[in-house]
C-alpha cells in the first residue's frame, strides 16, 4: 500500500524542488529550457509510474497521449492570437482522454506481453497517422507560433510564451500531480489498482470489475501524459510526429525504471536524472570524441541500468531514509 | 483495376509477407522458447542489408555476400545472447523490454560509425535480374519470385526441424516446460544460445535478401520490427504457424493499403490488428496470456 514517504525522503524531496525552483534566478535560456524539459517530462513518467508500478501495466505506447495533446494544441492554436487555457486545456486533455479511453479498452483486454505489443502498435497508428498526413506538417512536425495563455475576462494570468512562467507552471503541475496521484492512490479507487497488480484473480474474487478499474487507470494516466505534452510543446512551440514515437515511449519506461517504479516521485527524479545523463554524454569537454556517439553511452547506462538498478533512485532514497530511521 | 495489376499486387504482398515471416520467425522462437521480448530483432535486420551491401561491394556477387553474411550474423547472435540476453531469463518483460531498447540505441549508432547515414542500393545478381513478361506492359521482376521460392524454403525447413528433429522436439519441450527439460538432462543454456542465434541470422538474412529490392537505409531495422510484432501478436506469440499467417495476411494487407488507400496504408495494417485481437485476445494461434 502507498504510505506517505517517511519525513525525511519528503525533506529530500523538498530540498530538490527548492533547488529547482532557483534554477530561472540564474537567468541563463539555456538551463531554464533544460529543466523545464526535465519537470515536465518528470510529469510524464510519473503518469506512467501510474500503470506500470501501481497498475501492473507495462505500456510501451504512452507517448501517443503526450504527444496527441500537443498535436492538438497545434490544431487549436491560431497564428494569430493566442489560445486561452481556459477552454484550450479541456479541449486538448478532453481529446486525450477520449483516445486514452478507446485504446485502453481494447488494450486492456490483453494481457502481459500482448499488451506491451498492443499499446505499442496503437502509438505507431497514431504516429503514422500524423507522420503520414498533411493534417498538421506531416513527417515535418509543425509550429505553434503562439503559447497558450491564461485569461481571465481582460486580463492575463499566465502566459506560457515567457520562460519562467512556463517553469514555474510546470514545477508547481509537478508537485500538485504528485500530490493528486498520493491522494489517488491512498482512495479505495488507488488500493483496488494497486490490489490487481498484486493479484488480478482474487481482486475479480472479490467481486471487483477489474477490467473498468484497469481502463480508468489506463485513462487517467493518458490524460495526465496528455497534460505533460501541453505543457511540452509549449516549450519550443513545435511539434513532431516523433513526440508520439516508440523511442519517446521507451525513454519514459527507462526513466520510470532509473527512478524506481512504484514510488511515484522516483519517476520524476529518473526523468530528471536521465536528462542530466544525456546532456553529459553529449559534452565534448566530458567524454570527448564520444559526445558525437552519445546514443552508444546512452544505450549503455540504460543496459547498466536494467541490471544492476532494480530499485532505482527511489528505491536507494527510500532504502537510505529507512536505514537512518533504524539507527535511531 | 486490371485484374493483371491486382495479380501483381498481390504477388507483392505475398513476397513481402513472407519476408516478414523470416523475420517475425525469430522473433517468435525467441519469445516463444526463452520468454524474452526482443526489441533489438529490427537491428539484426538492418545488420543483414549492410552485411549484404558491403560484402556485395567487396566480392561483386550477393550469393556469395550471402554465404559470408550468415557466419558473421551467427557468431553475432550468439555474442549477444552470452553476454546480455542470458541475464534476461528470469527478469520481467519490462526489464528485456528496456534493455533490448538499449541495445538498439547501441547498434543504430555502431552502424553510422561503421557505414553511414546515407542510403545505398543493392544490385540485384545478374542471373536474376530479368523479368517475366505478363502483357505488352507489365512484367514481374525474376528476383522477387526467388525471394519468395528462398523464404518458402527457410518456412519449410523450420517447420521440418521443429516438427521431425531431435533438437526441434527439445525445443518445442522448451517452450512449454523448461524447468522439465533441465531436469531430463538437456543442456538449457546451450539450446538457448543455438535459438537466439538462429533468430538472429533470420532476421539477417532476410535483411541480406531485402537488400536489392528494399533500399539500405538507417532507419530500417526499426520500421520492420515494429511490423514484426504486429505479426507475432495477430499470429499468437510463440506460434511458427500463427507468424506465417499473421505475416501473409499483414504483408497483403499493407500492400493493398498501399493502392486502395494511399497514405493510411501503415494505420491500415494497425487497424487489421486491432480487430484480430478485439476477435481474440491472444492471437489467433496464442496459448492465453503472455
Amino acid at each position: 500500500m502507498v504510505n506517505l514517504p517517511s519525513k525525511s525522503v519528503i525533506a529530500v524531496l523538498i530540498v530538490i524542488v527548492a533547488a529547482l525552483a532557483l534554477v530561472p534566478l540564474g537567468g541563463d535560456k539555456y538551463w531554464i529550457k533544460l529543466v523545464t524539459r526535465m519537470i515536465v517530462l518528470g510529469i510524464f513518467a510519473m503518469s506512467l509510474d501510474l500503470l506500470v508500478g501501481y497498475t501492473g501495466l507495462v505500456s510501451f505506447g504512452h507517448a501517443a497521449f503526450f504527444g496527441l495533446a500537443g498535436y492538438l494544441l497545434h490544431l487549436i492554436s491560431g497564428d494569430e492570437a493566442a489560445v486561452n487555457m481556459l477552454w484550450a486545456l479541456p479541449v486538448c486533455l478532453g481529446g486525450t482522454a477520449v483516445a486514452a479511453a478507446v485504446i485502453g479498452a481494447l488494450s486492456v483486454r490483453t494481457k502481459g506481453i500482448y499488451f506491451i505489443m498492443v499499446t505499442l502498435a496503437f502509438a505507431q497508428m497514431l504516429f503514422y497517422f500524423f507522420h503520414d498526413s498533411d493534417l498538421a506538417g506531416g513527417s515535418d512536425g509543425a509550429y505553434i507560433y503562439i503559447k497558450p495563455i491564461l485569461a481571465l475576462g481582460e486580463s492575463v494570468l499566465i502566459d506560457l510564451d515567457s520562460r519562467y512562467t512556463l517553469f514555474y507552471t510546470a514545477l508547481i503541475s509537478l508537485v500538485a500531480i504528485y500530490m493528486v496521484l498520493v491522494v489517488v492512490l491512498r482512495s479505495p479507487f488507488g488500493k483496488v489498482i494497486q490490489g490487481i497488480k498484486v493479484n488480478e484473480h482474487r481482486m475479480q474474487a472479490l467481486g471487483f470489475n477489474t477490467y473498468f478499474y484497469k481502463l480508468a487507470s489506463f485513462t487517467i494516466a493518458g490524460t495526465l501524459a496528455g497534460y505533460a505534452g501541453f505543457l511540452f510543446a509549449s516549450i519550443d512551440g513545435f511539434v513532431s510526429p516523433q513526440l508520439l514515437g516508440w523511442h519517446e515511449s521507451g525513454v519514459a519506461l527507462v526513466m520510470v525504471i532509473l527512478g524506481g517504479m512504484g514510488t511515484l516521485f522516483g519517476p520524476a527524479i529518473g526523468a530528471i536524472a536521465l536528462l542530466g545523463v544525456e546532456e553529459i554524454f553529449r559534452d565534448k569537454a566530458l567524454v570527448g570524441f564520444m559526445a558525437s556517439h552519445w546514443q552508444i553511452l546512452m544505450g549503455g547506462f540504460v543496459i547498466a541500468v536494467v541490471l544492476f538498478m532494480n530499485n532505482g533512485l527511489g528505491g536507494l532514497l527510500l532504502r537510505l531514509a529507512g536505514r537512518r530511521r533504524g539507527e535511531r | 483495376m486490371d485484374w493483371l495489376l491486382l495479380l501483381i499486387q498481390t504477388l507483392n504482398g505475398i513476397q513481402y509477407g513472407l519476408l516478414l515471416f523470416l523475420i517475425a520467425s525469430g522473433l517468435t522462437l525467441v519469445f516463444g522458447i526463452m520468454g524474452v521480448i526482443n526489441l533489438a530483432h529490427g537491428s539484426f535486420y538492418m545488420i543483414g542489408a549492410y552485411l549484404a551491401y558491403s560484402f556485395t561491394e567487396l566480392t561483386g556477387s550477393l550469393p556469395l555476400a550471402i554465404l559470408l553474411g550468415i557466419p558473421v550474423t551467427l557468431v553475432l547472435g550468439f555474442v549477444i545472447e552470452r553476454v546480455f540476453i542470458t541475464h534476461l531469463y528470469h527478469r520481467d518483460h519490462l526489464q528485456q523490454v528496456l534493455l533490448t531498447f538499449g541495445l538498439i540505441l547501441i547498434f543504430n549508432e555502431l552502424q553510422l560509425i561503421i557505414w553511414d547515414g546515407d542510403p545505398h542500393g543493392v544490385p540485384v545478381p545478374d542471373m536474376l535480374s530479368g523479368s517475366i513478361p505478363l502483357s505488352d506492359t507489365l512484367s514481374y521482376p525474376v528476383y522477387r519470385i526467388f525471394l519468395s521460392l528462398v523464404c518458402l524454403f527457410f518456412a519449410g525447413a523450420l517447420a521440418l526441424i521443429i516438427q521431425r528433429t531431435r533438437i526441434g522436439m527439445r525445443i518445442r519441450a522448451g517452450a512449454s516446460n523448461r524447468e522439465m527439460v533441465e531436469s531430463l538432462g538437456v543442456n538449457i543454456r546451450v539450446l538457448y544460445a543455438i535459438v537466439f542465434s538462429v533468430g538472429v541470422t533470420l532476421a539477417g538474412v532476410a535483411g541480406m535478401l531485402a537488400a536489392p529490392v528494399e533500399t539500405v537505409y538507417p532507419g530500417m531495422g526499426e520500421q520492420i520490427l515494429i511490423i514484426s510484432f504486429v505479426v507475432v501478436v495477430i499470429g499468437g506469440i510463440g506460434s511458427i504457424k500463427g507468424a506465417f499467417l499473421g505475416a501473409l495476411a499483414i504483408g497483403v494487407a499493407d500492400v493493398y493499403g498501399q493502392v486502395f488507400l494511399p497514405g493510411f496504408a501503415s494505420v491500415a495494417v494497425y487497424a487489421l490488428m486491432a480487430a484480430i485481437l478485439l476477435w481474440r485476445p491472444s492471437g489467433l494461434f496464442g496459448r492465453g496470456e503472455g
